[in-house]
């Protein structure tokens, strides 16, 4: 009998202790997949972020470093810059990178590090109950915005994807997110894109995933897909903001060229 | 063979004594009196290739390390008062993901943003934690530009040997000045194994893994096993109390007073000590190297000696290794103290004038 | 020799930092105990700039120099700050070319040198403060000249070997005005 679908071999098998509903598991699946299916999994080194998402080292089954709360950004640079020949991913939330952790996010992509930061991006702080986030949308109800975001009060949600896209060092940004199965595809490809931009030695890649919080935004599951879908997409519209241009078959030439000792044209 | 003594700057020899002990990792931020050491990182990491990361703060930088560290290389970065007490975040970290790490804190006057002038006003925040949780770090304060070369070199041992952050605690003296200093030949690094180190699984000829993940963390949200945790920490801490204690004794067999100070204020005390004997008074000093492990049993064992009559602790501050040498005297006999503030440092003088006064009545 | 203590000032650029280097470097030649200190607090500011030397036989205590048994100063506002700083018998090394004013003090021996007159003279400013150090040398005997030589032979890079006799001819002018 043929196989369809198993686990995969990136997770570790420890069951996620994600609420129901939640996207968190997607995405770590959609990462995992992709470094397996890249052979990349045994020369992967990933760091976990604090927020939800602050014990993905017990899934991922790469090397794993928990990092302190936005400082992501920086532990995988000093984890790059020793091991150039590995592949260095962050996985953060939005409390982690869009607040406490914007000046590690800016000046990584500024820096061009090369690494991969995996935003997700659910509007809202999950693990700390429902506050307030540098991405909560206008209007929207959290425990510290009881009476709805109110711009003139909170100021306006953070669009990282088009801020970190101006910065010459980030040379692929694209946000996907993970609502049906054709952005879960167009989601997949975005991170193997991004692992190949790192392995070409191109500079900063950044996934933003928009991703759903039944918990703390008080919806059934499928409430939520529909939420982000008529809510955030608006203010978060998908797409790839830098190094559209840069195709696949460019970066699997790039690659091959740099195995064979050449040197890179970026 | 001993080479050739060269006359350089304090913050210039700990960036080369790095160099010398293997690290090829430098992240930091600038501030003064430290940014020396920045300086011929910046070039000399270049040329050998190394890593050299000028980060957007001292929390970023520390975390540079943290991550350096956690892929298995020895990493440092340095900076000045202010500076470490943002890094304060990622040193806990580094004490409970048990990372080697070199940090080197040219210490200011503070509090707040302060002055830039010399001060030991950092030292229970070097020696009691800084950071939240209980933890320790080793805590080395060199008095010589000399020693700052070897006792760095020395950190990086001591890090990798007990998977423990070392903290190089000097003065803007001590960064800012030139000094004679001699370089060894070869250097004595003790290499360790890290199988801990998070720098990928690894691949065998058949594809299969070299090995399980690896995992750096600090989080262990269970409470029993965050106590067991705990308790491996203060074990570890345990055995480098046993094993690391360093300090310089003189003169104790017939002092009456014995000063304790470490670092600049040792160097200006040592020529106390010469002052004192031309007027009759025999002055000993027990200088500590480690602050952190503490030489308390070198100290209790002077303060039992009949002929040590009073301690006199000289420092940069108001007053705070002074809590350490009291414990250890433990009531036995007075200490008296002598501090200067805000960048100034004592004179010879000064020191010797307390030294008279606490011969002639016990009254200061 | 015990804390033979020297404080060099002047304006920022001048070469006063430099020359309390080559003080101590041919100290060093010597087989002395050295330390060099910069100011670098706020005094800084305004363009002043100055540094201490210690000479020792014995290992150096502060290299922060409160009492100086030599002071040599290359402008005005250095007088002004560090007369008062030279012990009893102590030297105080005057450039006249750059300081209007006189020593006020008459527990101390003054050397007065028109140092800037001798760098104008070789052509850069650094050779003024290094004139002084001849004015050091010959009043105190705190380092010879022959280890100036030589220290500047081993400090200086070989390209800037071609320096050395200009620095040697100013330190000597310098000498002779003791």
């Amino acid at each position: 009998m043929a196989i369809v679908f198993e686990k995969t071999e990136g997770l570790t098998g420890k069951p996620f202790h994600y609420c129901p509903g939640c996207t968190h598991g997607i995405a770590h699946r959609l990462i995992a997949e992709s470094m397996v299916e890249m052979g990349i999994l045994g020369t992967t080194v990933g760091v976990a972020s604090v927020g939800c998402s602050y014990n993905s080292y017990e899934y991922f089954n790469c090397d794993m470093v928990q990092a302190a709360h936005g400082r992501a950004p920086a532990v995988a640079t000093g984890i790059k810059r020793t091991l150039k020949d590995k592949t260095v991913f962050t996985y953060q939330g939005d409390g982690d990178l869009a607040s406490i952790g914007c000046a590690e996010i800016v000046h990584a992509a500024a820096r061009g590090e090369k690494i991969c930061v995996f935003f997700i991006n659910n509007a809202v702080y999950g693990m700390t109950s429902g506050q307030m986030a540098p991405t909560t949308l206008l209007g929207q109800v959290t425990t510290t915005s009881p009476f709805g975001r109110d711009a003139s009060y909170q100021g306006y949600p953070i669009n990282v994807a088009e801020l970190l896209s101006n910065l010459t060092g980030a040379a692929y940004v694209e946000r996907v997110c993970m609502t049906d199965f054709k952005n879960i595809n167009n989601a997949k490809k975005a991170i193997k894109k991004a692992f190949k931009v790192q392995q070409a030695g191109l500079g900063f890649a950044f996934v933003e995933f928009l991703s759903t919080c039944p918990t703390n935004w008080g919806k059934a599951p499928l409430d939520a897909m529909d939420w982000l879908k008529e809510k955030m997409i608006p203010q978060y519209p998908l797409g790839c903001f830098k190094g559209e241009d840069i195709t696949v078959q460019a970066l699997d030439e790039m690659i091959a060229a740099k195995a064979a000792g050449e040197e890179v044209k970026a | 063979m001993a080479q050739k003594r060269l006359l350089m700057k304090g913050n210039e020899v700990i960036a080369e004594a790095a160099i010398r002990a293997g690290c090829r990792n430098y992240f930091g931020y600038p501030i003064t009196p430290q940014t020396e050491v920045m300086h011929y990182m910046a070039k000399k990491m270049v040329q050998i290739g190394g890593n050299f990361v000028q980060a957007e703060s001292e929390l970023a930088a520390i975390n540079m390390v943290y991550g350096a560290a956690s892929a298995g290389f020895r990493a440092m970065t340095s900076s000045s008062s202010p500076g470490i007490s943002l890094k304060q975040e990622g040193i806990s970290y580094i004490a409970g993901a048990e990372l080697p790490a070199v940090v080197v804190n040219i210490v200011r006057a503070g509090p707040g943003l302060g002055g830039i002038l010399p001060a030991q006003g950092d030292y229970f925040q070097a020696t009691k934690g800084g950071g939240h949780g209980d933890y320790r770090n080793i805590v080395i304060a060199p008095a010589s530009v000399q020693e700052l070369y070897e006792l760095t070199v020395e950190a990086f041992n001591l890090a990798d040997k007990y998977r423990n952050l070392v903290m190089i605690l000097g003065d803007g003296t001590l960064g800012q000045m030139m000094e004679p200093v001699a370089f060894r030949d070869e250097e004595p690094i003790v290499t360790y194994e890290k199988p801990w180190a998070t720098n990928g699984r690894g691949y065998n000829d058949d594809g299969s893994y070299k090995r399980e993940h690896n995992t750096i963390t600090s989080i262990y949200i269970d409470p029993d096993v965050l106590e067991v945790k705990n308790n491996e920490l203060q074990a570890k801490y345990e055995l480098i109390r046993q094993n690391e204690v360093r300090y310089e004794a003189i003169g104790l067999e017939d002092a009456e007073i014995v000063i304790t100070a470490f670092s600049t204020c040792s160097r200006i005390s040592r020529n106390v000590i010469r002052q004192a004997a031309e007027l009759g008074i025999k002055v000993g000093m027990i200088r500590p190297i480690t602050l952190w492990p503490f030489p308390t049993q070198a100290i209790a064992d002077a303060a039992a000696m009949p002929n040590v009559k009073a301690f006199l602790d000289v420092e940069l501050n108001a007053g705070q290794m002074i809590e350490d040498v009291k414990l250890a005297v433990n009531g036995a006999k007075p200490v008296y103290f002598h501090g200067r503030l805000g960048g100034n440092l004592p004179t010879q003088k000064e020191i010797l004038d307390k030294i008279v006064a606490i011969h002639e009545g016990g009254k200061v | 020799m015990i804390d033979f203590s020297i404080i060099l000032a002047g304006f920022g650029g001048q070469g006063i930092l430099s020359a309390g280097k080559f003080a101590a470097e041919a100290a060093l030649y010597e087989g002395k105990e050295v330390s060099w200190f910069p100011s670098y607090g706020p005094e800084m500011r305004g363009g002043t700039a100055n540094c201490s030397v210690v000479i020792s036989d014995e290992p150096i205590g502060s290299p922060v120099v409160n009492d100086a048994d030599v002071v040599i100063c290359c402008n005005q506002p250095s007088m002004e700050k560090f007369e008062a700083s030279i012990k009893p018998g102590g030297y105080l090394i005057v450039d006249t070319g750059m300081i209007k004013i006189k020593a006020t003090r008459t527990d101390i021996n003054v050397i007065e040198l028109d140092a800037s007159g001798i760098a104008d003279e070789f052509g850069a400013m650094a050779y003024g403060p290094i004139s002084m150090l001849g004015c050091l040398s010959k009043a105190t005997g705190c380092f010879s000249r022959e280890s100036f030589e030589k220290s500047l032979y081993e400090v200086l890079p070989e390209r800037r070997h071609k320096m050395i006799p200009g620095n040697l001819a100013a330190f000597d002018k310098g000498a002779a005005a003791v």
